[in-house]
């Protein structure tokens, strides 16, 4: 019995791996072809030809493009946690009036699809002189990340027991030290799944990006990634495509191996707490 | 503070007195690639000609994105771009945001095909300069043709014979996923363009005439609908309802079609040296609706515009005028096969040379139908929509071709509702 | 703040409660602290955006000239000229535009939610390979949708595609099967290609609500001998329903926005479209502002309805005592 749960538990892994895992693989072996292989099906790769990956390099600054997209992504989460998890104490820990209406207002901007907002945005970022810039582009990320991030924490805030900060209260603690000598460790893996979260939304955003942003250099990656093209319009250079792809993916997957510690090791403090 | 204010006073001043002798020019050309390396020798030799400097301005490969992009621009009034590279049917839609170039250009336009000068035209207004043709083309595969000893086909019909003979004889040599024909049959601008191609070979007029009236209800459009229909799931795989250029392209090119709709730039790629049917491949005209119809390939390419909100307008009309010139449109066509719009180039030796079958294209051009871009102006996408949207559903078979024309030509009127500008 | 109304106490219990009312004032006032610079930011950014999208739902603007438009009332929503009628709510497209995202907002979500739930529970056992199992999960995830969209596209075409081939290959399927094309399978391969895409999203957010669960339930209920199975629905579930909806909700607001995805994979074709597509539709292609805007402010009501009535019936507490 005990055998079957865990060969059943393993194909369980193998399969969910495999429908995750399965269209990178096949990006990772169509970057590796290129003309007309690509029309046809293969599912290990004829030869080993890094040419793709050597062109996505060559023909735009797609270095620059990438250290543009880490700067974005990276402040847009440092500023989301940052607001977010302040106002989640307060929406997640204190009773005040209109703390419901203020939560759902919050939420209604996640209402309105984006492409409603582009243009007043686009007003917007140029009123305040920041298009073409990657501020500009932090700050209309910021829209998309940060009512998920308040809305997620304040949940997981509100999960834990009030006895925690009662005690610190009394010994005459203030709520911004509360905050963060008890709550922000007791948070971290809630915080830091939210920021892996919103780190990938704000790297993989595309309309915005393209909107306010205008030359090459200050791109990020998903547009640039959009106007890479063939030897004519309708050629799609497919193979390069899919080079980009693997490589904006791989600080991904690096991002969350080294993350995926923090997440565990809620675990302790969790256990700790109960 | 105020200090602050005059420095930046007297630094804009003095950049401004500077920039009248030497000026920086945007243009929005072709995003990468091949595309992008021609656009840059071509305003590189313009900057070195007149001393001023030109940034090329990268914008999506995709047409719909890259519309909406400029859209955003000009309605922002925003003059980050001073030279737009604009499909033929967007000088309607864009209309109100160009320079009017028809002084600049005195007669030069005449010298250009009629219906690339046309499209660039908006209630007698020139508003932008043609800079390549494009036009629908049949690919053929010429050893299949010898093969089974058939002829190019003249019309539909001896194209969807011949398609469903090639077809029966290689699926009987084991070619189990052979078919006859594919071509572009996705719900967007591309299904337009070969629509317009069956309606306007079988003399069913182009949807809306130049007068401005709308003539798709008639009994040769229905015709030219139930032909296509026809074809979907016989000698066309279902999933061409999801075809674009590309996709239709890789079927063609794995060896898998006897016959392709598609744009020029299709031939350089199906002759390269990693193409399965590297010398095995034709292009013609696209067939007649009947003995009584034409040959009609939808006309495509591209024009330069100038934005209104430009703030170098001269330098850059300037610019427009020599990309747009005789001597730049033959370079473009010997180095990266773009089909000039000048009558005279198809004539030419040098481009003949490089570009064999430039000749047989001046015949497609003349006879290019374009879509009724300027007429409806504002409208055009609207129309458009309307109308790739009612073909799909007849080739998808959930309309007769009869009563979804009947509902399409009531949607135009309502969109008309107003006249169309 | 609160120190020097408890350092004050000499009386024990009067000032205990004098100390309390005061702590709450000084509570309330740092809430409204913490919680302004967030407030200022949103108001900063969404603010004029979402306001001007409504106000020109009431005009007829365009695109072609933004600043040159007219104050019409009602219609773009509806209006009757001659006889006909006009404007949104009796326009057919729309309607089923907003079908089309109901109904895979419904379907997509609800898979997200049970499978992102089994891979969380995966995820949250111990066992070898975990953390590149982590990893991997998340890539669906990673890779941005304008890329995907596409590879799927070309992943799913009829003739070339690799997911005809492999299906065709362990003898699932006898011919081709044409994804994206028919308008009867192409909203179930959109589904598909979502689920795909987003339940790492659900399974990360669940994983975490998972971490933060004290150990002991479990020992108490492992030394009891109740079933797996059991402990799940009795103890876990309800303790990680708030986080739980939290993630169906936002999945759904993302859900119902849906633009990319049915995009790409399908175009402007009006049998899958969502009603992201139709506002950009109009707001983009055909310029009409006043018009998209109309729509964008319709899909804003209708979230706004969807996501009350699962609050609603899912319990969400927003002004709940803490526990």
């Amino acid at each position: 019995m005990k055998v079957l749960t865990r060969i059943g538990f393993w194909l369980l892994v193998a399969a969910i791996g495999l429908f995750s895992i399965f269209p990178f693989y096949y990006a990772v072996i169509s970057s590796l072809r290129s003309g007309a292989d690509l029309f046809s099906v293969a599912y290990l790769p004829e030869r080993l030809d890094f040419s793709n990956y050597v062109a996505v390099f060559e023909r735009q600054p797609f270095g620059t493009n990438i250290v543009n997209s880490v700067i974005v992504a990276a402040s847009v989460v440092a500023l989301s946690l940052a607001l977010g998890i302040t106002a989640a104490y307060a929406f997640g820990r204190i009773r005040f009036r209109g703390r419901s209406l203020l939560l759902m207002t919050i939420l209604a901007v996640s209402m309105f699809p984006q492409v409603a907002v582009l243009s007043g945005m686009f007003e917007l970022i140029r009123s305040f002189g920041l298009y073409n810039t990657l501020p500009g582009l932090i700050l209309a990320n910021l829209m998309l990340t940060l009512p998920f991030t308040v809305w997620v924490l304040t949940t997981f805030m509100r999960e834990l027991p009030k006895e925690i900060e009662e005690a610190a209260f009394v010994d005459g603690a203030t709520p911004w030290i509360v905050v963060r000598r008890i709550f922000l460790p007791l948070m971290m893996p809630a915080a830091v799944t939210t920021g892996l979260l919103a780190f990938i939304v704000a790297w993989n955003e595309f309309l915005f990006a393209l909107t306010f942003t205008l030359t090459n250099e200050r791109r990020t990656v998903p547009p640039a990634i959009a106007l890479m093209s063939g030897s004519t319009a309708y050629e799609l250079p497919w193979g390069t495509i899919m080079a980009a792809s693997v490589i904006v993916t791989l600080p991904i997957i690096a991002l969350v191996l080294v993350f995926q510690r923090k997440i565990v090791a809620g675990l302790t403090a969790g256990a700790v707490k109960g | 503070m105020s200090r602050l204010i005059t420095g930046l006073a007297l630094a804009t001043g003095l950049f401004t007195t500077a920039s009248a002798f030497a000026v920086e020019i945007s243009i929005s050309c072709s995003a990468l690639g091949k595309e992008y390396e021609i656009c840059k020798q071509g305003v590189d030799a313009w900057a070195q000609k007149t001393g001023n400097t030109v940034k090329i301005v990268s914008t999506p490969n995709s047409a719909t994105e890259r519309l909406a992009l400029y859209q955003q621009l000009l309605a922002a009034g925003a003059g980050d771009i001073d030279v737009f590279q604009i499909d033929v049917v967007w000088t309607g839609i864009l209309a109100d945001h160009l320079q009017d170039l028809t002084a600049k250009a005195g007669g030069g336009i005449g010298s250009h095909l009629p219906a690339m000068a046309e499209t660039s035209q908006v209630n007698g207004k020139l508003l932008a300069m043609p800079w390549f043709a494009d036009a629908g083309l049949l690919y053929y595969r010429q050893d299949l043709l010898d093969k089974y000893k058939r002829p190019v086909p003249q019309t539909w019909g001896d194209l969807t014979e011949t398609a469903r003979i090639i077809q029966e004889g290689e699926r009987k040599d084991g070619k189990g996923d052979f078919w006859g024909y594919v071509w572009q049959g996705r719900a967007y601008e591309g299904l337009t363009t070969n629509a317009l191609e069956w309606i306007a070979s079988y003399g069913g007029g182009t949807i809306i005439d130049e007068k401005g009236e709308i003539t798709i209800e008639n009994p040769k459009a229905a015709e030219a609908l139930k032909t296509a229909a026809g074809w979907v799931g016989t000698i066309t795989p279902e999933g061409v309802l999801n075809y674009t250029e590309e996709e239709a392209r890789g079927v063609f090119q794995a060896g898998n079609a006897a016959f392709m709709r598609n744009w020029p730039y299709a031939w350089a790629l199906a002759q390269g040296a990693d193409s399965t049917i590297k010398g095995k491949v034709g292009i013609a005209p696209l067939p007649k609706g009947g003995a009584d119809g034409r040959h009609a390939g939808t006309l495509g390419g591209q024009l330069l515009a100038v934005s209104k909100y430009s703030k170098n307008a001269d330098a850059a009309i300037d610019l427009v005028m020599y990309l747009t010139g005789e001597e730049e449109q033959k370079r473009r066509a010997i180095e990266g096969s773009f089909n000039p719009t000048i009558v005279a180039l198809y004539g030419d030796a040098d481009i003949a040379k490089v570009n064999p079958f430039i000749g047989d294209l001046a015949d497609v051009f003349s006879n290019a139908v374009a879509r009724p871009a300027t007429v409806t102006g504002q409208n055009y996408n609207r129309v458009s929509t309307e109308f790739f949207n009612t073909v799909h559903q007849v080739l998808s078979k959930r309309a007769l071709p009869e009563e979804a024309l009947n509902r399409l030509d009531r949607d135009l009127k309502r969109i008309k509702r107003n006249g169309w500008q | 703040m609160s120190g020097a109304a408890l350092q004050a106490s000499a009386p024990a219990r009067e000032t205990m409660r004098g100390g309390r009312s005061s702590l709450t004032r000084s509570r309330v006032r740092a809430a409204w602290i913490f919680i302004a610079p967030t407030l200022i930011v949103l108001i900063l950014i969404a603010g004029w955006p979402l306001a001007r999208t409504i106000w020109f739902s009431f005009t007829d603007a365009s695109l072609n000239s933004l600043a040159d438009y007219q104050f019409i009332g009602f219609e773009n929503y509806v209006a009757n000229y001659d006889g006909e009628w006009f404007g949104l709510l009796t326009d057919p497209d729309w309607w089923h535009s907003v079908w089309n995202t109901v109904w895979f907002t419904a379907i997509s979500v609800s898979i997200e939610t049970v499978l992102g739930t089994i891979v969380a529970l995966i995820l949250n056992a111990s066992f070898p390979g975990r953390g590149i199992m982590r990893a991997v999960i998340l890539i669906p995830w990673a890779i941005p949708t304008v890329v995907s969209a596409r590879m799927w596209n070309w992943m799913l075409h009829d003739q070339f595609g690799v997911i005809n081939d492999m299906l065709l290959r362990l003898g699932l399927i006898a011919a081709p099967i044409t994804w994206t094309a028919s308008p009867d399978t192409a909203l179930w391969t959109v589904v598909m290609v979502d689920v795909w895409k987003t339940t790492p999203f659900m399974a990360l957010l669940i994983l975490a609500a998972l971490q933060m669960l004290p150990g002991d339930i479990y020992e108490a209920a492992k030394v009891d001998g109740v079933h797996p199975v059991k402990v799940f629905f009795r103890v876990t579930l309800p303790l990680i329903k708030p986080a739980l909806l939290v993630a169906v909700i936002f999945r759904a607001l993302d859900a119902l926005r849906v633009f990319d995805l049915i995009y790409v994979l399908t175009a402007n074709s009006r049998d899958t479209m969502s009603m992201s597509v139709f506002a950009r539709q109009q707001l983009v292609d055909f310029q009409e502002v006043g018009l998209g805007s109309a729509a964008s402010t319709l899909i804003f009501l209708i979230i706004a309805l969807l996501v009350v009535i699962t609050m609603v019936a899912g319990q969400v507490r927003l002004s709940g005592e803490v526990r």
